[in-house]
């Protein structure tokens, strides 16, 4: 393809373009919502896909450049496509291939309108996604970063009626742009005073900072895009804005936005920053620890569905940033196939992430559409009415706890790996703080498994605890399909390991120039050799069908399949009710007591002789009133010192204005 | 010689698959006797597993009108989950084949499969003590299985792999040593055994108390052929467990396939090893207590620390 001179970075500019095209067709045909639904959004989902196969492509290709006329005199936009951007564009493009097409189900309901604007700022949320992903230049990456997070900002408010929803959105704006200001600065500080030509990540890759100043940066970096992915203590707008956002758009924000963060930090760290501090590495490994299991601890509490997906986000976020974090300590001390291993764990998460997750959100709008609700304790049973939702819902729920043979067991298994193999680093500290980290991981991701037994268990098992759930309708076509392609996506990202780890080689190569280079064939896993540790999730699920099958068919063979069907058990009881299952707040009733310090509980319990009981409980986060209530008291404050000078009276101001020149001419 | 010798390790997966599944009943009806014995009563002998199973299988199943169809196959998943992971641990010969495909990770993963489906079968019926028994199992289950993999990891630290037939390679044959490390290990191990078989302290498995079951609590829905796999599956998990505490803190005895004249030995020593182990489980349960449901996870928690404790030891000591 090269000789004909097409590059991939030039498809993939078609490909933003052709977005474009179909952001603003969708606001043209905003009379005819239909069209929008059965042709803008599968289009759409076609070019994620193309956009994943180029990332495909660009993956084994040398690193493309191109300077657009547009910009800045001194600084036009420069994109740069190298294998990393590739990874994460074909992140990109695979999750929201799936998004979109469920996307064109999912908006049928909403008035044309809105969904003309809806179908804009989705289509310029994916085009500022790529884009950040293909920025050369800080101004570039600013800008995209910015166009990614207003979009996603309005997305978010869709149903700006509601008054939580703003709030939300507000919340989510404001810590956007705090985690925006802090990466302009960490720009700032990597370009080192050298103009505005300096700017360009090139420059940046040149520039010799001092240890000072680019742990700086990295601080800023890490502040930031922190910030964006919601690492614990800024996680606090996540909770909010995905229960409001619609699901594609939840899907959308947690699936790939987050990973864009990462990406960030990567790009920041191994890239631009062309040394490491070993400190950083704990730094990142403490941060994601305390994220990964304040995070899961979260979501075991949580009674709406889509706020525990959100908790469930920030675990994984957690995960990653330890992932990061392990990179960067192997890296510094030259271990470079355990850099490479842990690397390729958190890239491979972050590919896994974006599936399941992404499934396991559009999975609640389609519940939230065939029930209208959200609260779990609202919901159950739903497996009888919705098989295909139930179905494609599981594979997601097994994959995000771990499970064997999908997914999020492969690189969960390749994080570990990079754990037990890690003794023999030259600093003490670090190699006792190895283990401890490996169990945090361990009991994080056993908590994972916990959260999603109670998800699953209580929406689509037991009894419906609403009349109305009975008349809940499947997922249509189009929901149906993009579900598939997730739910594919986690299966085959499960069971072909050794492929993806060969492509993510491609990655740990260009960025940290090392790679695994698997040691055994292709249907062994073994990331340094076979005689250390492999793993065969073919093997693996042939062996478990094998063993079932046999199980099956010896069973039936000896015996009868006679079976009858009667009332439930449940130990001779005769009166039990759908009000007599767990809630989700009963289910998550352990966790709440046995991390009590951890939570802020509120308890209203009526007492026995009260005629119209009245029970409520809330768990709530108790960073919001250590941590966020303070900066919050403290600004009011400031803005009301501000307001003093505040009268709305023009010849007031224009004294002002005049005794300021007069100070600054006394002065200067 | 290469050709045959996998065609005998095959032969050894195969037979050991055939040997637990038929095996794992038996271990369970040992132990039920020994408790018997200790508390003075006769017993129902040690095959009374197997008649319980035969009986169960002949009668009709009973299953809820509002079962669905994850509810019908748990018991096949759990099964076959429990049957592989007993399969794949060594118990008579390292080199099986199929540890390649599945390390010790994998296997707590095993285990976590077989658990979830178990679980979310509880709660398919939605009666009141189904999800009790889910959420309860799931509580000791999250404590439990990090500690698990700690104690796995201090043993493939220890032998630089996480296979398991190194693992048991390494510790039975080649270094001739005394780890503290594994000292510790091996403390959280029972407790994570007693805790993942739904033994006394944390569960147990007669009681009649709806209340305070944690196992029997998610399997009240299950009748016939399905509460047979589930019994079956749970004798499978307790053999499994005996077995990789066998694996990890006796392995003297294990031999190599193809050793032909050290396999009678090697059978025997086996079966000596189950019959203490089992004898010695009894012995546990006869002298103490069920705790408090509330109690478990600090029961559990010790587990996790000493397991922790293992591992910070070897990170010290380098042993």
């Amino acid at each position: 393809m090269d000789a004909v001179g097409i590059l991939p970075l030039d498809v993939i500019g078609w490909l933003v373009q052709f977005w474009i095209a179909l952001g603003v067709a969708g606001l043209a045909l905003q009379r005819t919502p239909r069209l929008i639904n059965r042709v803008i959004f599968p289009l759409s989902a076609l070019t994620s896909l193309l956009l994943a196969l180029t990332g495909l492509w660009a993956l084994a290709a040398a690193p493309n450049i191109m300077v657009l006329p547009l910009g800045l005199p001194d600084l036009p936009f420069h994109l740069r496509l190298d294998p990393l951007s590739a990874f994460f564009l074909i992140l990109l493009g695979g999750a929201s291939m799936g998004v979109s097409l469920y996307s064109a189900g999912y908006f049928k309901t909403m008035a044309g309108g809105t969904l003309g604007l809806v179908c804009l700022e989705y289509h310029l949320f994916l085009v500022g996604m790529t884009l950040v992903l293909l920025a050369d230049d800080a101004y570039m990456f600013m800008v995209a970063w910015e166009t990614m997070a207003l979009s996603s900002y309005f997305l978010v408010t869709t149903d700006h009626n509601i008054p939580e929803i703003r709030k939300a959105g507000y919340l989510y704006l404001l810590i956007a742009h705090v985690g925006a200001i802090a990466i302009l600065l960490s720009f700032g500080v990597m370009q080192g005073g050298n103009g505005i030509a300096a700017y360009t990540f090139d420059a940046m890759r040149a520039a010799h900072l001092s240890s000072f100043w680019s742990s700086v940066a990295f601080l800023l970096a890490l502040f930031g895009f922190g910030a964006k992915a919601g690492v614990v203590p800024l996680h606090v707008w996540l909770p909010e804005a995905h229960p409001a956002a619609p699901s594609p758009v939840s899907a959308l924000m947690s699936g790939v936005m987050l990973k864009t963060a990462i990406y960030g930090i990567l790009r920041v760290t191994f890239d631009l920053l062309g040394t490491q501090l070993w400190w950083w590495g704990v730094l990142a490994l403490a941060l994601g620890l305390i994220t990964a299991v304040f995070g899961v601890m979260f979501a075991a509490v949580q009674g709406d569905m889509k706020r525990l997906l959100a908790y469930s986000s920030i675990e994984n976020i957690g995960l990653l940033l330890v992932g990061i974090g392990l990179t960067i300590i192997f890296h510094v001390y030259g271990k470079n196939t355990l850099a490479a291993l842990s690397l390729t764990a958190t890239l491979y998460h972050s590919l896994n992430h974006a599936f399941f997750k992404s499934l396991l959100f559009i999975g609640t709008g389609a519940i939230l559409h065939a029930t209208g609700e959200r609260n779990m304790g609202r919901l159950g049973g739903l497996i009888h009415h919705m098989p295909w939702a139930a179905v494609l819902m599981l594979v997601g729920v097994l994959a995000i706890a771990g499970l064997p043979p999908l997914n999020g067991f492969v690189s969960e298994w390749l994080l570990l790996q990079a754990f037990l193999l890690s003794p023999g680093l030259p600093n003490s500290y670090i190699n006792m703080l190895v283990p401890v980290a490996a169990a945090v991981i361990a009991l994080a991701a056993a908590l994972a498994a916990y959260v999603m037994v109670k998800f699953y268990g209580v929406i689509f098992l037991g009894q419906p605890r609403e009349k109305a759930l009975e008349h809940a309708h499947d997922a249509d076509l189009w929901e149906r399909s993009g579900m598939i392609w997730l739910a594919l996506g986690c299966v085959v990202l499960g069971l072909a390991p050794v492929f993806v780890v060969q492509q993510i080689d491609l990655v740990s190569h260009a960025l940290i120039g090392s790679g695994l280079g698997n040691a055994a064939n292709w249907v062994f896993l073994a990331p340094v050799d076979t005689e250390r540790a492999s793993y065969s999730p073919l093997y693996f699920l042939l062996a478990v069908l094998g063993v079932m099958l046999l199980t099956t068919v010896l069973v039936r063979r000896m015996y009868h399949g006679r079976l009858r069907r009667s009332a439930a058990w449940d130990c001779g009881f005769p009166a039990q009710t759908a009000r007599m299952q767990d809630t989700a707040e009963g289910f998550g009733q352990p966790i709440r007591r046995i991390f009590e310090p951890f939570f802020k509980i509120e308890r209203e319990v009526p007492s026995p002789f009260d005629t119209h009981p009245r029970y409520h409980g809330q768990t709530e986060d108790r960073l919001w009133s250590i941590l966020y209530l303070p900066i919050k008291l403290l600004t009011e404050k400031l803005s009301s010192l501000a307001s003093l000078l505040q009268h709305g009276r023009i010849h007031l101001y224009l004294a002002y204005t005049f005794v300021t020149l007069v100070v600054l001419l006394v002065f200067v | 010689m290469e050709f045959q010798n996998l065609i005998f390790a095959i032969l050894f997966q195969l037979a050991q698959l055939l040997l637990v599944v038929l095996l794992a009943p038996l271990l369970t009806g040992w132990v039920n006797q020994c408790q018997a014995w200790l508390q003075n009563r006769s017993g129902a002998g040690v095959l009374q597993p197997y008649r319980v199973l035969r009986k169960l299988f002949q009668k009709d199943a009973v299953i809820a009108h509002n079962a669905s169809p994850l509810f019908r196959v748990t018991p096949y998943i759990v099964f076959g989950c429990m049957w592989l992971a007993a399969a794949i641990i060594p118990i008579i010969a390292v080199d099986l084949p199929f540890s390649q495909a599945a390390d010790v990770i994998a296997l707590v993963g095993v285990f976590a499969v077989a658990r979830v489906f178990l679980a979310l079968a509880a709660m398919d019926i939605g009666t009141a003590f189904g999800s009790l028994g889910a959420r309860r199992e799931m509580l000791v289950s999250f404590l439990a299985e990090p500690a698990l993999l700690m104690v796995f990891f201090t043993a493939s630290m220890i032998s630089h792999s996480t296979q398991l037939p190194r693992i048991v390679d390494a510790l039975a044959h080649h270094q001739f040593m005394l780890y503290p490390s594994l000292a510790f290990a091996a403390l959280a191990f029972v407790i994570v055994l007693l805790a993942e078989n739904a033994r006394i302290p944390v569960d147990n498995p007669s009681t009649h108390l709806e209340l305070t079951m944690i196992h029997e609590a998610m399997i009240l829905e299950y009748s016939a052929r399905h509460l047979a796999l589930i019994e079956w599956a749970s004798s499978l998990k307790l053999f499994a467990y005996i077995s990789i505490g066998i694996a990890l803190f006796l392995p003297q005895g294990i031999i190599e396939v193809g050793n032909w004249a050290g396999l009678p030995l090697a059978i025997a020593l086996l079966l000596l090893k189950l019959l203490a182990a089992g004898a010695g489980l009894a012995v546990f349960e006869a002298i103490s207590a069920k705790l408090r449901i509330f109690r478990a996870p600090e029961f559990l928690g010790t587990a996790f620390l000493l397991a922790v404790l293992g591992l910070l030891i070897h990170f010290l000591l380098g042993a």
